[in-house]
């Protein structure tokens, strides 16, 4: 639990309150209420809860934000300014007051500098961290304003509230961790002796970013329910490949065999391409990327798993993994395109294999009964174009 | 006397920059530019796959997302020797514009307009004033639409940024430079700014759709050596099919009404108040502009100079603006002459000495920090930034005599224009749009062609060649439905998608892939050996513009553009991040470090 007096919330009481800020702002009780539900829903918060949650945005103030960038590419904030959420413009200008952030901020120089001073000072802050901090030769891969970002990292996040360490880079490493990491890039959580939220992807999903914000606004206990890696559960705790919509198609052993092939075209499984969704945990099959427009799987290629530690050393990106340990239907998943049947033993793996052949067989009849025979010339237009 | 102003971080701008400046009699006199973050992306790409090069570079900026991606893809093309389907081509050209119709539009409102617009000052305006401007600058074009011209909508506004401000917490407003007097727009049209200021940002998560619908998300869409990665196939759910072409459609339609009704009004109404800044003392800097060019409208590997509508943005060198309008060619691949960079002012070391100059092939790097750990002032005699310094080498007449000589160029949206504008001129088969827009903007405004040399030269030529790109945008799209109709649906060439075909007769391949990113031109340079990377090197735009002196003392663009810009207030420093932003930095591009020989990084004396 975070203590009640490090709550940004609380720490923040003579601020206007969030429903304030909205009601001046002309939004309606109505609009207000709509909100809250928006970012409930993004959050994943029960039913229940929504009363605390709508409670908390309505009497709690603004809470200073300082959003710090290091080694990064600035992915990140590229992404949060995607959130489609109703009111997009009011969660970067008013829901949150973002007192530093390089991305946008109107001052420069000394003057931003004062900005970020002026909020650590007072502290109660929430420090949002995108990038990497390089830490060989006394970190001097990385200043600004002729400070190393490890100073900056620290002194920022002293007397923070809640710190989350955006993207890839701050959680992992990212790339330039990636072998030989020229720089020592190190992920935040290995440099500050406490609780710090990871956010990981590259960038992380718009909304799930504006909803783990949402979260922490709401109960300032997020930190009970991230997993092991520092993880907040609700958006990474399912693989790509269980919440993937080509699901079936991997079961039934059918697959994508080369780039743009029939199979490719029919949207099949992008397992032998070399997608990563079966050991990448990310919400990016649910909560999907852009408002929902579609997904990296949705749109041809494979995950490349860009949410895991070490993703980068993990490649060739197109070569895909042999097994994983403790799944034994995918270690053994491309031979069943090939080989028609394996009866080998009578281990429950086999079983699972055979059952699956059988479902295979069964999707694709379906399948091909699916489309009256008419239709089926007609709709391949390749093949129209080559036999008529 | 001379003062020294510090500018760092110059924030509202992708990565991490520092801007020095002396300053004399309220006149800058000299100014230095440092890149202050490295991270060595190329050393992690030695001895990968390169059909997971486009991945690697993709990530070395998230604004300018794709340009990387794209560059990385077109130089494993080149070195392997092959051409993608029609139909990749005018996707990845799709993606291409969406990237730079989003890129330019929030560039303008969210990284450059509060250099022109005080937020403070639009809290005295009259609203009904407000409203009346509007019609007149957009033509009532907006208000027919959006109904966002009216006293009503200006008037809320204003209530919404009086109350913002009563409450104490500015946020990203905070510290601004509110007030200063080269603030030159009257309160009503502020007020307008900030309302485009807030609609656009609404707007901006749109448009990457198309990246999202054809890369499966942004920022970081997927890319693929060969082609793209989706497919297409009007009868199935599982691929780009006509609701998927739809929606492009009409995030298309929606960005045409966006730029044209909006960000071009915007840009030229704002211009007009800041008249006297379309001086050439007023950050014009070079008069040498280099474009590669871009959007191919028969290949990527059709480009030819002779034929000026192969490229929808034609490639050339321009020196010596606006007194020669001579389109030179540029080869990338020329090691004697062409490009090359320097190292003498950047923390690297040569082993011919820091004196020296490399072609980007035979380049080479190690990295030799010279500063401190913690500092006030750079040490601006010696090395001082992470950035190196490319030149483009090319013939001059000097005294009758003809020489080669290293000059340093601007790249760009002002440099693509200007290469267009020069393209039109002597060609009347050229696309007379780069001559039309930019002589109808001119007249409009009442200055003459010198005043491209400038600050809102640079600001200006962004906006109108995204009229341009709005045009191509809807001629590349119908293309592809056309493509689709006539049952040509492929979107991969997969004959060399295996690397054992790479090396049959010969062991080292090597190759150059080059675009023109939203921040100009860019290449990548790569060599392969054993299917693995050898090398693979990046010349990107920012590194062309903020880099510091070369070995001949010659200043890169922005320092150059520097000098001359008065300072009202030393303390504010609006003139200096006002021309910086006018470039629109990207320094997380700009930064990057290698090392073809495969040697050890030296230790790094910190001293």
């Amino acid at each position: 639990m975070i203590p009640k007096e490090t709550n940004p919330l609380d720490s923040s009481s003579q601020r206007t309150s969030i429903w304030e800020e909205l009601k001046s702002k002309g939004y309606s009780r109505r609009d207000f209420l709509r909100f809250c539900s928006y970012a409930a829903a993004i959050a994943g918060i029960e039913l229940s809860s929504f009363g605390k949650m709508v409670s908390a945005l309505e009497n709690k103030a603004r809470p200073p934000v300082v959003w710090l960038h290091f080694q990064e590419c600035t992915c990140c904030s590229e992404s949060f300014i995607r959130s489609s959420h109703p009111i997009v413009s009011d969660v970067v200008l008013n829901l949150l007051s973002l007192d530093y952030t390089e991305t946008l901020q109107a001052a420069s120089g000394h003057q931003a500098e004062k900005s970020r001073l002026d909020t650590i000072k007072k502290g109660g802050h929430i420090l949002l961290v995108e990038g990497a901090v390089p830490l060989k030769n006394h970190g001097v891969y990385c200043m600004i304003g002729g400070r190393t970002a490890e100073h900056i990292l620290k002194e920022s996040a002293e007397n923070a509230s809640a710190i989350i360490a955006w993207g890839s880079c701050a959680s992992n490493g990212c790339i330039q961790a990636a072998k030989p990491n020229p720089t020592s890039a190190t992920p935040i959580h290995k440099i500050l002796s406490r609780q710090v939220i990871n956010v990981p992807g590259c960038p992380p999903i718009a909304d799930v970013m504006t909803a783990v914000v949402a979260h922490i606004l709401t109960f300032g206990d997020v930190r009970l329910h991230l997993d092991m890696q520092g993880r907040p559960k609700e958006f990474y705790g399912r693989r790509v490949h269980d919440t993937c919509y080509r699901r079936p198609y991997y079961d039934a052993g059918l697959f994508v065999e080369s780039w743009d092939d029939d199979n490719a075209r029919k949207g099949y499984c992008l397992y032998k391409m070399g997608c990563r969704g079966p050991v990448t945990y990310n919400a990016c099959a649910v909560t999907k990327w852009n408002e929902g427009t579609s997904y990296p799987i949705q749109s041809g290629h494979g995950c490349i798993g860009c949410s895991e530690n070490n993703w980068w050393d993990q490649g060739p990106f197109y070569q895909h993994q042999a097994g994983f340990p403790g799944f034994g239907i995918e270690s053994t998943a491309d031979t069943i395109g090939a080989v028609a049947a394996i009866v080998a033993g009578a281990a429950v793996a086999s079983h699972a294999i055979s059952t699956n052949i059988r479902k295979r067989k069964l999707i694709k009849e379906h399948m091909d009964e699916s489309v009256p025979s008419e239709d089926r010339r007609l709709g391949d237009a390749d093949r129209r174009k080559g036999g008529e | 006397m001379a003062k020294r102003v510090v500018v760092d971080p110059v924030t509202r701008i992708e990565g991490h920059l520092r801007i020095e400046a002396v300053v004399e009699n309220g006149v800058i006199k000299d100014a230095f530019s440092s890149g202050t973050m490295v991270r060595g992306i190329e050393i992690i790409l030695r001895g990968r796959d390169p059909r997971d090069a486009w991945a690697f570079t993709e990530r070395v900026c998230g604004v300018c997302t794709t340009v990387h991606a794209l560059a990385s893809v077109r130089t494993v093309e080149d070195a392997i020797g092959i051409s993608v389907p029609q139909n990749a081509e005018l996707i990845r050209n799709l993606m291409f514009c969406a990237q730079y119709l989003q890129d330019h539009v929030i560039h303008f409102y969210h990284l450059h307009a509060l250099d022109w617009v005080d937020i403070i000052s639009a809290l005295k305006a009259d609203p009904k004033e407000a409203s009346v401007i509007a019609q007149d600058i957009l033509g009532g074009k907006l208000g027919s639409k959006w109904a966002k011209t009216s006293p009503a909508y200006f008037s809320d506004l204003k209530k919404k940024l009086e109350k913002f401000a009563s409450t104490g917490q500015l946020g990203i407003f905070a510290n601004g430079y509110w007030g200063h007097p080269d603030f030159k727009l009257p309160p009503a049209v502020n007020l307008i700014a900030v309302a485009h200021y807030l609609e656009a940002l609404e707007w901006q998560k749109e448009i990457v759709k198309i990246h999202a619908i054809f890369g499966g998300k942004n920022p970081h869409p997927n890319y693929l050596v060969g082609g793209v990665p989706c497919s297409l196939n009007i009868n199935e759910l599982n691929a780009i099919n006509t609701e998927r072409l739809n929606h492009v459609g009409k995030l298309i339609d929606d960005a045409i009404d966006i730029v044209n009704n909006m960000y071009v009004p915007d840009l030229l109404a704002i211009a007009g108040f800041y008249k006297d800044t379309w001086t050439a003392s007023k950050g014009g800097g070079l008069n040498n502009y280099l474009a590669y060019g871009d959007l191919p409208v028969r290949g990527y590997n059709k480009f030819d100079y002779k034929n000026p509508t192969s490229f929808k943005f034609p490639r050339g060198a321009i020196l010596n603006f606006p007194n020669d309008l001579s389109i030179h060619e540029i080869n990338p691949r020329d090691k004697n002459k062409g490009i090359s960079e320097y190292i003498k002012h950047s923390w690297y070391k040569y082993s011919g000495g820091d004196d020296k100059n490399l072609h980007p092939w035979d380049g080479e790097t190690e990295l030799n920090y010279t500063g401190k750990d913690r500092y006030e002032y750079l040490d601006v005699q010696n090395k001082y930034s992470w950035l190196k310094t490319p030149r483009w080498k090319f013939e001059v007449n000097e005294n009758g005599k003809k020489v080669y000589k290293d000059h340093a160029m601007e790249v760009g949206p002002l440099a693509r224009m200007i290469v267009g504008y020069a393209n039109a001129a002597a060609n009347n088969k050229a696309d007379q749009d780069f001559k039309t827009v930019v002589d109808d903007t001119l007249k409009k405004l009442g200055v003459p062609i010198t005043a491209l040399h400038s600050t809102l030269g640079r600001t200006a030529a962004r906006g109108l060649e995204t009229i341009l790109v709005c045009k191509w945008t809807k001629e590349f799209f119908s293309e592809l439905i056309a493509n689709i109709k006539a049952g040509n649906t492929s979107t991969h060439n997969g004959e060399k998608w295996d690397p054992n075909t790479w090396h049959s007769d010969k062991p080292l391949l090597e190759g150059v892939g080059m675009t023109e990113a939203p921040r100009g031109a860019l290449a990548h340079w790569i060599r392969i050996e054993d299917k693995k990377i050898k090398n693979y090197q990046l010349v990107v735009p920012t590194t062309w513009n903020a880099s510091p002196r070369d070995a001949n003392n010659i200043k890169s663009a922005y320092e150059e553009a520097l000098i001359g810009v008065p300072m009202k207030n030393i303390d504010q420093p609006l003139e200096i991040i006002r021309t910086i932003h006018s470039f629109d930095p990207c320094l997380a591009c700009a930064v990057h470090l290698y090392d073809p020989n495969g040697q050890h990084i030296h230790q790094i004396k910190v001293g």
